[in-house]
């Protein structure tokens, strides 16, 4: 089929392939107004009874202009507009952006600044994993992990208010550091938290993981096995749970993880189950990292949060690439500089875009409802998607 | 005034409007019990502002249902559209007419004298099983030609779900229901009552495999999760009742409240001794005669309504293939072969029953302590944890 093939993903339409006693297939709009689609995004499905015959994403109704808006605003002022890019993971977004300045400035930053930078990372992901096992679980039909996990998140949201004042688009980063310094108190509170996540965990996984139901609809579905994943160009935990240990921190380590421990959990089986799996170890994992924070931050109170950063960000002409793990993948900024204080081109590697490209084949074959196991166990946001 | 009037008209008559009435109040009050409880086991409150703690939200909901426009969609098949609703609470309603909720009850009226008549709303009908289960299959097709009137493809889909669904939980449906009958000999569900007492045990001992798969069916009957895949929601966006709005989508919710009802009193009647005490033979246990039968009943009936609360709070989904591989692959051959099974129990009287109870019960409780016992996945893992990372750049 020529949607299995890369690049030429919804351009040729299929074939007209003849079903069960020559009669045509149903064209069904799935989106952009769906509870399942997590947003705007729309699939245009053809199916076959409840058997998806061909499913064709298309994208670009929350399309706002952002990597052009980007080419208008000087290095500082675009880091607001990263935090609504993926609205649910904010940190990530500030941090791979400021990254890629620094790296063309050649800006080094301060430890303190690393480890906090780190923690809010790793609070992220929890926040943002949590988020996704909500409303996983919701599209399979299981309403009660949600008010579980918005639980924990609540603790999370409230800690990053207290930080910088922001719950969800938090312009928490900036060019060389960190805007201001913790608040008294915050570490603790943070590690208090961390501390209590483990039950909590636990009582997610007591809903689902050995639940029979969820795993007859997640056991086996949406397989995309690790060779298709790499050239598709997919990352994150979707690629992890196809075998492949492709973690940024531990592969184009930045910042202060090559001092931190934990391990990068992978599953076998490529399925939306094991996507799971390697999810809700993620956050385990996430907690490690960000215990030994506040461990290291505790032990080091004092300290710069800001590099030696020029009053006026003028990079010389030139480029740089630079990328972090966020919780849906890689996410990368490729930044050319003209020697402007304003970015000449700024280009997103957005994970959710990347990663959404497989539906198609991810999908095909399966049935309607397993459309939105499969849309959820991406975890897209539409806002990074669309950019 | 003629005994033949009173007794094929006026009671029939009075207890059919109380029911109806009743019927309808509960099933509205129950909503607003479920998204209590549901919120109890979500920690959270749930609707706590109208009225004392929320008890009128319940009304405040049909208010605005009511007041709500009544839309039908542009080429929508008018009457089917407009149609759908009743076909479904007809019969939820109807089926009323036959549950038993009480013993034999005397009454002396003033000008009329001593009035002997059972606590339910018609006659005690002697095929009373086969009209409940005719009858509420009528059900479905409301949902079907809701879903087919609507001119909406997400409906279509959650009426044809509709239809598949039901062909594959009837037939295990009906097979646990054969096998409360040969446990009673008889199709009367008075009489099904009656045999418990004789028999001295709950249907539910020597039919636990019946009971089960008529409670598993029985979900499945009234769109609940985890077998809501007529309207699942995150799928069909509300499935077959997509395009429905205002009351016409109250009578659809109502409905499937009224349903729910039916399935529990229903299960109550056949396998928990309906309106009996527990141990209704033990004569020292005769202080819990205190409470009336009709108490006994509601109290049943409410442990499966909440059981059927606590589903919604804990179940993922099913797909409607795996609903159906249930049906036929598990359901099916599970309640056939427990139904030989009874058949040997019955033909050996009432000691079969109590033996095969026995049995059957000790076998559930040492599998429920089998899988309280299995040592569990270890937490944090998945398949492969903790691999070293092999890096291709």
């Amino acid at each position: 089929m020529s949607e299995g093939t890369p690049g030429t993903a919804a351009l040729v339409p299929p074939p007209e392939e003849p079903t069960l006693l020559g009669l045509h297939e149903m064209e069904l709009n799935f989106g952009p107004q769906h509870p399942a689609t997590h947003g705007v995004l729309r699939v245009v499905l053809k199916v076959d009874g409840e058997r998806i015959v061909s499913a064709r994403p298309d994208v670009g109704y929350l399309h706002r202009g952002t990597e052009k808006l980007f080419e208008t605003e000087t290095y500082p002022m675009v880091i607001p507009h990263t935090d609504r890019m993926d609205y649910v993971a904010a940190a990530t977004n500030n941090h791979a952006y400021c990254l890629a300045v620094e790296k063309i400035l050649g800006v080094e930053v301060p430890k303190r600044a690393q480890y906090i930078r780190v923690l809010l990372d790793e609070m992220q992901r929890v926040s943002s994993h949590l988020l996704w096992l909500a409303t996983a679980a919701i599209d399979l039909g299981a309403i009660t992990p949600f008010f579980y996990t918005f639980r924990e998140r609540e603790v999370i949201l409230d800690l990053f208010e207290e930080y910088c004042g922001a719950r969800l688009t938090l312009n928490c980063m900036r060019i060389g550091g960190l805007p201001v310094d913790l608040t008294p108190g915050w570490v603790e509170r943070t590690q208090a938290f961390f501390e209590t996540l483990e039950a909590k965990i636990d009582e997610y996984e007591d809903l689902l993981t050995e639940n029979r139901i969820w795993k007859e609809r997640t056991v086996g579905i949406g397989v995309l096995a690790a060779d298709r994943c790499v050239a598709w160009g997919v990352t994150g935990p979707v690629l992890r749970a196809a075998g492949v240990a492709w973690d940024v921190r531990r592969a184009l380590p930045y910042e202060c993880y090559p001092e931190l421990e934990f391990d990068i959990p992978v599953g076998k089986n490529a399925d939306t189950y094991d996507r799971y799996l390697v999810r809700v170890a993620e956050l385990r994992q996430s907690r490690r990292i960000a215990l030994q924070c506040c461990d290291w931050l505790a032990k080091n109170p004092e300290g710069e949060i800001r590099g030696k950063v020029p009053r006026v960000i003028k990079p010389a002409a030139g480029m740089a690439y630079a990328s972090v793990e966020a919780p849906k993948g890689e996410l990368g900024f490729f930044l050319v500089s003209s020697g402007a204080n304003k970015p000449y081109r700024l280009h997103v590697r957005a994970p959710s875009f990347v990663n959404l490209q497989s539906l198609p084949e991810m999908i095909r074959g399966h049935l309607v409802s397993d459309l939105v196991a499969v849309i959820g166990t991406y975890d897209i946001v539409l806002g990074e998607v669309d950019r | 005034m003629s005994q033949s009037l009173l007794y094929n008209v006026l009671i029939p008559v009075t207890k059919a409007v109380v029911c109806f009435l009743v019927v309808a109040l509960v099933a509205g009050v129950l909503t607003l019990i479920e998204r209590r409880v549901l919120a109890a086991l979500q920690i959270r409150k749930g609707p706590n502002r109208v009225g004392w703690n929320g008890a009128l939200q319940w009304l405040a909901d049909v208010v605005k249902l009511i007041t709500k426009e009544d839309h039908v969609p542009s080429k929508a098949e008018k009457v089917v559209h407009l149609l759908a609703p009743l076909l479904v609470m007809a019969p939820a309603l109807t089926v009323f007419a036959v549950l038993p909720f009480g013993p034999d009850f005397s009454v002396t009226l003033p000008w009329i004298g001593k009035v002997t008549t059972p606590v339910h709303a018609a006659a005690d009908v002697n095929v009373a099983l086969l009209l409940l289960l005719a009858v509420s299959s009528i059900g479905v097709y409301g949902i079907i030609l809701g879903g087919w009137g609507s001119n909406s493809k997400y409906a279509l889909v959650g009426g044809l779900r509709s239809a598949a669904q039901l062909i594959s939980y009837e037939v295990p449906m009906g097979f646990a229901v054969v096998a409360a009958i040969l446990m009673a000999n008889s199709l009367s569900l008075v009489a099904i009552i009656e045999a418990q007492r004789k028999a001295g045990v709950w249907f539910v001992f020597p039919g636990l495999i019946a009971f089960f798969c008529y409670f598993v069916s029985g979900v499945a009957e009234t769109n609940r999760i985890p077998f809501d895949l007529p309207e699942a929601e995150s799928e069909l966006v509300a499935g077959f009742h997509t395009e429905y709005s205002g009351f016409r989508w109250a009578i659809f919710f109502l409905s499937e409240y009224a349903n729910m009802i039916v399935i529990s009193t229903v299960a109550t009647t056949l396998f928990f001794g309906g309106w009996l005490r527990p141990f209704p033979n033990v004569a020292w246990l005769g202080f819990l005669d205190v409470v009336p039968p009709m108490a006994w009943l509601l109290l049943k009936v409410c442990l499966f309504l909440f059981v059927y609360i606590w589903f919604r709070g804990t179940f993922p989904r099913y797909r409607f293939d795996q609903l159906m591989a249930l049906g036929w692959k598990a359901l099916l051959p599970i309640s056939l072969g427990n139904l030989v099974l009874v058949a040997f129990a019955a033909l050996w009287g009432a000691a079969g029953l109590r033996v095969l109870g026995a049995v059957l019960t000790v076998a559930f409780a040492g599998g429920l302590l089998w899988a309280r016992l299995r040592p569990a996945r270890p937490r944090g893992t998945t398949s492969m944890a903790g691999r070293p990372a092999e890096v291709r750049v």
